[in-house]
């Protein structure tokens, strides 16, 4: 069904007003520095036509070096970081880059089925020029050997889209005696001015 | 190119995502006020509903996204949902100045959410639904009003065409349940 007039197609706008300079920063919101290890996380958003995405919202959140997260439902016996939260948030540049200096997320165990547990992974939710573009996803670090007993990562069963999850390593990213580089490009889809009844 | 796939929110999104006044679109609106009866006036609306699992079950840790046009019926938007006090960088939200017609809301542990809003022009709200059992974030949409119309209610049945529309309980106040399975599965779209 075609409507080219349909909300969807546009999307909300956010700007300098709605993310402050230390947001995209995870490591300097305590008075101290977080345990772990300190990695920066760059990429671009793209549409599929390869055109950045420019100036919209990007937002982040993790667990702990240890695997756990700042919230009352997780059980996980690993300690809380008093200097680490592990939200973020950022806007896209002119050529659609985002970047993040966090920590590297540790895994935990989850009680989906005995000795469930999830690999390293990072949060993302991300803001297209459409709210039909919206996207949640997660990233994945390259190599960890949690990544083929997941069911999460693995609820995408095309092995090239699993892929597309999974970080690099970019040693031009490290910075020396500071911090490890990850690079993680995202396309969003859409958006369609035509839409189908979901599951119809 | 091939674009990066979805995976679930997951039940920790709650200390990222959700933000104080998130689900208030009329936020600090200096036209609506809190005189009384002069909000309903002036178009303020409140929707609400729960969100339901396919037994019925109300779903506590669902985010709901809403994007509408103004009361104008214009699409632009505006910068500033989340605007931020320079100081401590708490979200201060909505100047009400401009209107940014983006909300985001949890529900809370009875499976309820509520936005406040004002009417849009074009007649309904865009919903986006995450929950940690979906792989992939759901649409819908909320019709105010009379009978919803307009290329999507026109090619529905009758009978799922009056599911897109919000009960008005009284004056102002309208009702959308969300079904996300089941029997009374809400209407979702897919933007392919």
């Amino acid at each position: 069904m075609e409507d080219p007039d349909a909300a969807e197609l546009t999307g909300p706008v956010f700007g300098v007003t709605d993310v402050s300079p230390l947001d995209a920063d995870l490591t300097r919101r305590h008075l101290a520095e977080p345990l772990g290890e300190r990695i920066t996380v760059e990429g671009r958003v793209l549409d599929r036509d390869g055109r950045p995405v420019r100036g919209q919202l990007v937002e982040v959140w993790q667990a702990n070096a240890a695997g756990r997260y700042r919230h009352q439902g997780d059980g996980h016996p690993a300690p809380l970081d008093p200097n680490f939260t592990g939200a973020g948030r950022c806007l896209t540049d002119d050529e659609g880059y985002y970047r993040f200096t966090t920590i590297k997320p540790g895994a935990y165990p989850w009680r989906n089925h005995v000795n469930a547990w999830r690999p390293a992974h990072i949060h993302f939710s991300v803001f297209g020029r459409a709210f039909a573009q919206r996207l949640v996803t997660q990233m994945y670090f390259p190599n960890d050997p949690l990544l083929p007993y997941d069911p999460v990562l693995n609820s995408v069963t095309d092995e090239r889209a699993r892929a597309r999850l999974v970080a690099a390593y970019d040693h031009d990213l490290s910075v020396p005696e500071w911090s490890l580089g990850y690079r993680w490009d995202i396309t969003l889809d859409g958006p369609a001015a035509t839409w189908t009844e979901h599951g119809r | 190119m091939k674009p990066t796939p979805s995976q679930t929110i997951g039940p920790f999104y709650g200390y990222a995502l959700p933000f104080a006044g998130g689900g208030d679109i009329r936020g600090g609106d200096i036209r609506g006020g809190d005189i009384r009866g002069g909000d309903i006036a002036r178009g303020g609306i409140t929707v609400h509903g729960h969100v339901y699992d396919g037994a019925g079950a109300p779903v506590s840790d669902a985010l709901l996204e809403f994007w509408q046009a103004d009361p104008s019926g214009g699409l632009r938007g505006a910068p500033g949902t989340l605007r931020r006090d320079p100081v401590t960088g708490a979200i201060i939200g909505r100047d009400g100045v401009a209107f940014t017609g983006f909300g985001r809301t949890p529900t809370d542990a009875d499976g309820h959410w509520t936005l406040r809003t004002h009417t849009p022009g074009n007649g309904y709200i865009s919903v986006c639904l995450f929950a940690r059992g979906l792989l992939h974030h759901l649409y819908t949409r909320v019709y105010l009003g009379a009978e919803p119309s307009g290329p999507l209610a026109d090619a529905l049945t009758p009978e799922r065409r009056r599911a897109l529309a919000a009960v008005e309980e009284r004056e102002g106040v309208y009702r959308f349940d969300i079904h996300m399975q089941g029997e009374k599965e809400t209407v979702f779209l897919d933007f392919a």
